[in-house]
């Protein structure tokens, strides 16, 4: 799939330019420009160790300083500060990591941060509506958290995120541990909340046939 | 003629010696079941008999001083032993842990300490070294053992719960909703023991504090009440000297942006490397 520029009909929701990143001696990349706009689902393709899951945090702004210039909707970091900049730009790990209680109790545990004080509360309904789109009925929501199996977890981690609805979604291998039909189905619900508002993704997935369904344009990371 | 040979026993050099054979008993059982404890425990032995008897010569001569300045000095002297032990026994460091545990040790037995000898037991002079050394002695000790707990539950757990950690940030918390459990946690963790021996005190076990007054012909009620007042101040020391040390840890493994800067960790044996090249 051949690597198209954002296209300047829709507004510019994210862009960060002159990206350098080393990992000791080792320089990742260099001179990298990423620009996302409304609707955009970009997929990132390179080799193992080549630095994907850098470059979505390094986007998070979870790594001490880097070289490059972060806007959020034309607003630089310290101008947003930085909690609301990831609950804007938010980052869903490759593994996802779940604290005690039920699914219910980790959906709603990050609702209390100060940084989403007064800014609505968790939907019941909502959720279960993703639920069902997703093949799983509202018991999920009572299950212990800490014995769900992988693929249990990526629904949680991915709906605890998606309930916020952030600006852009960083999705590191957000469907590793599912099966086809529940992959599909994850595809289906991002698109529809994706065109729901001015929102964008970028997604890392070790399946091409992913990145080639999914993604309206991609992102190659040289070695 | 000092105090102590007109209560107690006095314990002769041959006696003295003799006791050292007790320390046979570990010898023994090391060699018996191969624990290849045979040299510590020789080293051991003869650094506590050489410190211990250095120390007389030193409290002696120290009880005889009147300067305020030099018995501070020495009292300064000690914390910042007791600050840089403490960090020797955590297996991680961080560039400043020294001296932020030479800063929570020396403030928090300052403070309890001068407290105590200003308010609560008043010798004459304040600085009076028979009182003040032994008294910041007992603090030093509990509240260097707090901190080096501390500290290391601190950055285990920071590494342990990492992922956790920056889950939570990754969803917009601050650094402090995203540590805090670690933080309280660590706390938690250094402040057991000090409660365990309170819990026991007198029951199970009879300080030696309050063993060497007894010993030296003080009642038993009037020893007691060193006692307490010397467990609260160890109680409070610790609090106050691990609460310090954890926050100024975690002021440094997190930044100000909101990050986790577990990359200012090395491991012990690394930074004992890079101290030696």
């Amino acid at each position: 799939m051949p690597s198209r520029p954002a296209p300047l009909d829709r507004p510019l929701l994210l862009s960060a330019t002159g990206l350098e990143r080393r990992l000791g001696d080792r320089l990742l990349w260099s001179r990298l420009d990423l620009a996302l706009a409304g609707g955009d689902r970009l997929g990132l393709v390179a080799p193992s160790g080549a630095g994907k899951t850098l470059l979505l945090r390094t986007l998070a702004l979870l790594d001490p300083p880097q070289t490059g210039t972060f806007h959020l909707l034309g607003r630089p970091p310290a101008a947003w500060g930085l909690p609301r900049w990831r609950a804007m730009v938010l980052y869903l790990a490759q593994r996802p990591v779940a604290g005690g209680g039920t699914v219910a109790a980790n959906l709603r545990a990050p609702w209390r941060f100060q940084e989403r004080r007064g800014q609505g509360r968790w939907s019941h309904g909502r959720i279960t509506g993703w639920l069902a789109a997703l093949g799983r009925d509202a018991a999920f929501l009572d299950y212990d958290a800490e014995r769900l199996s992988g693929g249990e977890l990526q629904l949680l981690a991915l709906l605890r995120g998606l309930q916020f609805d952030p600006t852009v979604l960083l999705l590191d291998e957000p469907t590793a541990s599912l099966d086809a039909a529940t992959t599909a189905a994850v595809e289906a619900l991002l698109t529809d909340w994706l065109a729901a508002g001015a929102r964008a993704c970028v997604l890392i997935s070790h399946d091409g046939e992913q990145i080639e369904r999914f993604a309206t344009r991609t992102l190659e990371l040289q070695r | 003629m000092t105090p102590s040979s007109a209560g107690a026993l006095t314990i002769s050099d041959g006696r003295l010696a003799l006791s050292g054979l007790l320390i046979l008993v570990n010898v023994g059982l090391s060699a018996a079941l191969r624990l290849g404890l045979g040299r510590s425990l020789l080293v051991a032995s003869i650094r506590m008999v050489v410190q211990l008897l250095l120390v007389g010569f030193v409290l002696e001569w120290l009880f005889h001083q009147d300067q305020a300045t030099l018995i501070l000095l020495v009292g300064a002297a000690m914390a910042m032993i007791a600050g840089v032990s403490a960090v020797q026994r955590t297996r991680h460091r961080f560039a400043g842990i020294y001296l932020n545990s030479l800063l929570s040790v020396m403030a928090s037995s300052a403070l309890v300490t001068g407290l105590a000898v200003t308010g609560l037991i008043q010798p004459q002079p304040w600085y009076n070294p028979q009182y003040l050394i032994p008294l910041l002695g007992m603090v030093l000790g509990n509240t260097l053992n707090g901190i080096s707990l501390g500290l290391d539950r601190f950055m285990d757990g920071l590494r342990s719960s990492r992922d956790q950690v920056e889950t939570d940030l990754a969803l917009g918390a601050t650094r402090w909703e995203a540590c805090q459990a670690v933080v309280r946690e660590a706390i938690r963790v250094a402040m057991i023991p000090t409660i365990n021996s309170m819990m026991v005190m007198g029951l199970v076990s009879l300080p030696g504090m309050m063993t060497g007054q007894i010993l030296q012909g003080a009642a038993p009620a009037a020893a007691v009440r060193y006692q307490i007042v010397i467990l609260f101040m160890i109680a409070s020391a610790t609090a106050l000297g691990v609460f310090g040390v954890v926050g100024l840890a975690y002021a440094r493994l997190t930044s100000a942006d909101h990050q986790l800067r577990l990359d200012r960790l090395v491991r012990a044996a690394e930074a004992a490397d890079g101290k030696a090249a």
